[in-house]
Formats: C-alpha cells, sequence, structure tokens
C-alpha cells in the first residue's frame, strides 16, 4: 500500500540534536548526516516529534484554507476540540456560522458524527464472542500504533469507521441528496493533528472522501479577528454534550454509556497499556478509548488553546449544551444502506518490527544484534544517531549503520590503534638500530640523540 | 524437547516480590518473537504464558529461572522457582482458586487464573511442585498458526 503521511522535517531547521528520536513511540527517527530522517513505515503521524523539537523543525502538513475555493459546495467538519478553542462564553453558534463565513456553504459537526457513531459502537459491544477490550479505532495515530507495534491486538481494533469517517459520510450524502453532484462537493475536516491529515488523505475515493484537512491553529487564527462581526445562529449546532465531550479524553467512553470501559490518553501511556493487554491483563474490561494526545483531542499538536485550559472549555460546553437530540429510524436506515459506519482501509500487520522475511536469517540477526549489544554502552545516549543502543545494533545489522557511530565504540578502536601504532612503533628496523637513537618506550628524560 | 537445536536460549532470575520489574521477562520474549516473525497470535499466547509462569514466581517464589529456547516451530519454556510450593496442584488449576496472600489479591495480582490460563495457551503444561521447596513449570508451544 502507498504510505501518505503528514508529519516532516524542515531541514533548515534541524540542527541534528537527538531530542525526537528518543521520544518517537515507534523508534521511527534516525539522525543521519546531521538531520533527522523519517521512516515512513514505522510513522504513526502521532506529532511526538513536533511536540518534542526545540527547533520546530518537524511539521504537520495540512492544507491552506484556499483549498476550498475549487469546489462548487464546500462542507466543513470542525472537530469537537475545534469548540474547546473559544472560551466558552462563545456560543457555538457563533463559531460554526464563522465558519460560513470563511467561505464554507455548510457545517456539519464531527461532534454529530460521535454521536452518530457512539450508538452504533454500544450496538456492536452487545455482540457476544468478541475480542476483548475492544480497543478504540477513533484515534488513527492509535490505530497505526497497533499496526505497527501491537500486530496481535489487531482483533481488538473496533472494526467500525472514526467519528470523522462517519460525518464525512453523512455530509456528502446529504450534499448529494440535495442535488449537487460528486465532483462539486467539497468535504474539509478542521484538524486538530497530523494523524488525523494522514486520515484525511487515506479517506479514498468514495462517499467518505475528504477532500482537505485544514489546521485547527489556521482557521482559529481567521477566525478570532472576525468574531465579533458574526451573527450566533444556534440552528447550526445539532450535536450535544455526548458529541461534544470526544473533544477531550473521557469523553468517548462516557458517551457510550455504563459499562466496563477505560480511557488511557498520551501515546507513551496508552503504550503501556496495550502491553498489559497483550500479557492478559485487564480481565473484565470490555472497551478501551485510546488516544495518543495527553488529554485526547484537546492536546493536538495544532490546537492553540493549552490543552487543560481547553479542557475547562469542553466542559463548560458540555453543560451549557446538555440535549441529545435523537435522530430517525429512516435516517438510521439510509446511512446503514449507504455503510457509513465501515471502514475504507482494513487494518494490517505492518511487519516493520521484523528483522528479516525469512526465519532463519531473521534469527541469525537476533543473534548478532545481542552480540553487538554486550559491546555496546547501554547508555541509550542517542549520539550515534540511533534512539537506544539496541536500535543501533538493529540498524547495524540491517546495515543501515555503522559500529562506529557509537562514539564509545569508535573511541575503543582508536585506542585499540593506537596501541598497534606503538607497539609497531616500538619495533625497530635492524638497520636503524644504532646507539643513541632514541626508542619509542624509552625514557624521555635522557638527552636527545645526536649524529 | 525436539534434539534440533535451539537458535535462541535466553535465561533471565526473577526475584520474588520483585513487582518492579515484573513482566520484563516476557516483554523481552515478545519483543524476541516479534523480531523473528513469529505469527501475532502465536506471540500472544506464547507471551500470556510466560507473563502468567513469571508472576507466579514474583507472587508466590522466593526467587526463579525463566529459561526459554526458540526453535523454529516450537518454544520450550521452563521455569524453576524456590518456594513454597503448590500443595493440591487440582485445586491450583481451577479457575478463581488461589493461594496468593489477600494482600497481593487486593493488588489486583493472584486472581487464581494462572495455571488455568497456562494451560489454555500452550500446547503441553507439565508441573513439578515440592511443598516448601519449589516448583518447575515446563511449557511446550508449537507453531499452529498459519
Amino acid at each position: 500500500m502507498d504510505i501518505c503521511h503528514s508529519v516532516f522535517l524542515d531541514e533548515e531547521k534541524c540542527k541534528g540534536c537527538t531530542h525526537c528520536i528518543r521520544r518517537c513511540p515507534t523508534e521511527a527517527i534516525r539522525v543521519k548526516g546531521g538531520k533527522a530522517r523519517i521512516d515512513e513505515e514505522r510513522c504513526t503521524d502521532c506529532g511526538e516529534c513536533i511536540r518534542t523539537c526545540p527547533n520546530h523543525a518537524k511539521y504537520a502538513q495540512t492544507d491552506p484554507l484556499e483549498i476550498i475555493e475549487s469546489f462548487a459546495y464546500r462542507i466543513a467538519l470542525p472537530a469537537p476540540a475545534f469548540y474547546a478553542q473559544f472560551k466558552f462564553t462563545i456560543p457555538l453558534g457563533k463559531v460554526l456560522n464563522g465558519l460560513l463565513r470563511l467561505g464554507f456553504h455548510e457545517v456539519f459537526e464531527v461532534a454529530r458524527g460521535a454521536e452518530i457513531l457512539a450508538a452504533e459502537i454500544t450496538r456492536f459491544l452487545e455482540q457476544k464472542g468478541l475480542t476483548l477490550p475492544v480497543i478504540s479505532s477513533a484515534c488513527p495515530a492509535v490505530v497505526r500504533l497497533v499496526e505497527v507495534k501491537f500486530p496481535s491486538l489487531l482483533d481488538n481494533l473496533l472494526p467500525l469507521d472514526s467519528p470523522l469517517g462517519v460525518a464525512a459520510k453523512i455530509a456528502r450524502l446529504r450534499a448529494l441528496q440535495k442535488g449537487y453532484r460528486p465532483e462539486e462537493v467539497g468535504v474539509f475536516f478542521i484538524t486538530p493533528c497530523p494523524a488525523k491529515v494522514t486520515e484525511a488523505r487515506q479517506s479514498g475515493g468514495g462517499l467518505g472522501r475528504i477532500d482537505g484537512a485544514i489546521s485547527m491553529a489556521s482557521v482559529y487564527t481567521r477566525l478570532i479577528n472576525e468574531l465579533h462581526l458574526v451573527e450566533d445562529v444556534p440552528d447550526l449546532q445539532i450535536a450535544g454534550f455526548k458529541g461534544i465531550g470526544w473533544a477531550r479524553s473521557g469523553g468517548e467512553q462516557e458517551s457510550l454509556g455504563e459499562g466496563e470501559y477505560m480511557a488511557v490518553d498520551g501515546i507513551h501511556n496508552v503504550i503501556s497499556v496495550f502491553e498489559k493487554i497483550e500479557v492478559g491483563e485487564l480481565k473484565g474490561v470490555v472497551y478501551c478509548e485510546a488516544q495518543a494526545c495527553v488529554g485526547g483531542c484537546v492536546g493536538g499538536v495544532l490546537a492553540v488553546q493549552n490543552p487543560f485550559i481547553a479542557k475547562v472549555n469542553v466542559n463548560h460546553l458540555m453543560k451549557k449544551y446538555s440535549v441529545f437530540r435523537p435522530w430517525s429510524r429512516e435516517e438510521m436506515e439510509v446511512w446503514r444502506k449507504a455503510r457509513i459506519f465501515n471502514r475504507e482501509r482494513a487494518y494490517e500487520a505492518k511487519e516493520v518490527l521484523k528483522l528479516d522475511r525469512d526465519f532463519q536469517k531473521a534469527m541469525e540477526k537476533y543473534q548478532q544484534i545481542e552480540r553487538l549489544l554486550e559491546r555496546l554502552p547501554g547508555l541509550d545516549c542517542g549520539a550515534c544517531g540511533s534512539p537506544t543502543c539496541r536500535a543501533l545494533a538493529e540498524d547495524v545489522v540491517q546495515g543501515r549503520a555503522e559500529e562506529v557511530d557509537c562514539p564509545f565504540l569508535l573511541r575503543d578502536n582508536m585506542l585499540e590503534l593506537a596501541r598497534e601504532i606503538y607497539a609497531l612503533a616500538s619495533k625497530v628496523p635492524q638497520t636503524m638500530s644504532r646507539k643513541g637513537r632514541e626508542d619509542i618506550g624509552g625514557s624521555h628524560s635522557g638527552p636527545c640523540a645526536t649524529p | 524437547m525436539t534434539d534440533e537445536k535451539p537458535l535462541i536460549e535466553l535465561e533471565r532470575r526473577i526475584n520474588g516480590g520483585d513487582f518492579q520489574s515484573a513482566g520484563d521477562v516476557s516483554s523481552e520474549l515478545k519483543r524476541i518473537l516479534q523480531q523473528i516473525g513469529f505469527p501475532p497470535s502465536f506471540s500472544r499466547r506464547v507471551v500470556i504464558a510466560a507473563y502468567e509462569a513469571e508472576m507466579n514466581v514474583v507472587i508466590h517464589a522466593w526467587r526463579g529461572v525463566f529459561r526459554a529456547w526458540i526453535f523454529p516451530r516450537h518454544i520450550h519454556i521452563e521455569v524453576d522457582d524456590e518456594g513454597p510450593g503448590i500443595p493440591d496442584l487440582e485445586l491450583a488449576f481451577q479457575e478463581g482458586y488461589s493461594t496468593a496472600p489477600p494482600h497481593i489479591r487486593e493488588m489486583g495480582f493472584g486472581a487464581g487464573y494462572g495455571l488455568s490460563n497456562m494451560k489454555k495457551c500452550s500446547d503441553h503444561l507439565e508441573i513439578d511442585t515440592r511443598v516448601g521447596e519449589g516448583t518447575k513449570v515446563i511449557m511446550d508451544f508449537f507453531v499452529r498458526e498459519a
């Protein structure tokens, strides 16, 4: 399959420091030739490197707002986290109307998609014989993390689309029902993170197609200067507390109602929970909400507001909009027929951690790695450009690095070489062996040899 | 065990009561199986059983040694501990039966599924136990998965 990503490196800004390589949850970054390099196979687009980089050399490649102009009928899909960027006293009808002012013709809330999806998840969880805990598929970085690092948990992943996917399909379906031709309709996500940009780019060419992913930060910046000119149109806002809650960690499980559910946020925390799931702990947990960013989507790297303040906004908004507007049975029937809950792409193990396709060779490589590891210092300093000593050993065995990339091994080798030179220099050729000629091993306190 | 020479041998010490490092050995084993390329579902059952065996030492015993022999289509694990032993093995195999003291159970460990889980996940399980001396768990796993 083709890999498309949204996290990139600005070579000019990268100083080749090693902050990012240690922070990357899938060890996807190496510093080579003084610049960070991202391995596309391993990258989950989680954005940890963007957060960590002191030089702001990593960035998320999003689409500019102007991209919407190439479509006759433009629909904005604001992420629930987008609401939390504004002070909670600002009515959401104003924020959504503001999007129309920026050039969109219609707004469909991803929070509404979340409410509809939540009902479907509840239905799904009632089935017998599920592999528990079912892991949420809402965060694309988490889905990719499972594919790259936890292939044995693929069966645990919820086989339903994300709130974004559901919202995109319903929005397009409605536009087509209104009589617009498929090529006229542009559906755009206002995204809190790069992982969602990637999800948008992989949305395919069908009903769920997302024509662009525009950074939440850039839309916020455009909107904040015009918001005072915008009228509050309360009818634009359909989603209530259940959907809005998805902006932050815990909101998803809350929207499912009572049950043995759990929520984990922050990709390194997610990894430690998944490790527990792999060894069979967490018995009794039915559903696991997992988000790559600390705090959930409000913690996305494209957010403007501090995630903890954004959480306060979410909580206030949930109280303010404590409504739940159901949909009709007929609507659901149409949606089901249109397969709005189906995922565009099936989950697949990436197997990038395999050392070799050939089993025997993989075994041999593993042994080589173990042998090399014994000679490495075990400090995981990152000076070689690989995140850990083990990662360097793997890189060496895979032919992607050299032993002497390790400054400790380099120094050991130089010391060894110096000793050899020293030993050789001490061996004086017979013809030079003359009285008075200084021996390298001799005393330096004596007088210099004079002819 | 087969006559075939194992390609990888792993030997690690486990200390009883060391909850800080509990699970490290099975994590290491998981990484090895993943890197070599065993099918994920196979690795998962091996790791679950290895984790249970490792945790049994941490919860019940004074100390133990974990050994794994990795063959191309087969994994052999032996966990040998010095500890109290299991007085009634048949009872210990019953789901929910546990000899773990209440303070350990309160922490969420020792729920009494260890042995039955090991049995479920492995293809062959043998337990040799002497009360007051220790327990040896021997497990074999054969790759049946595609």
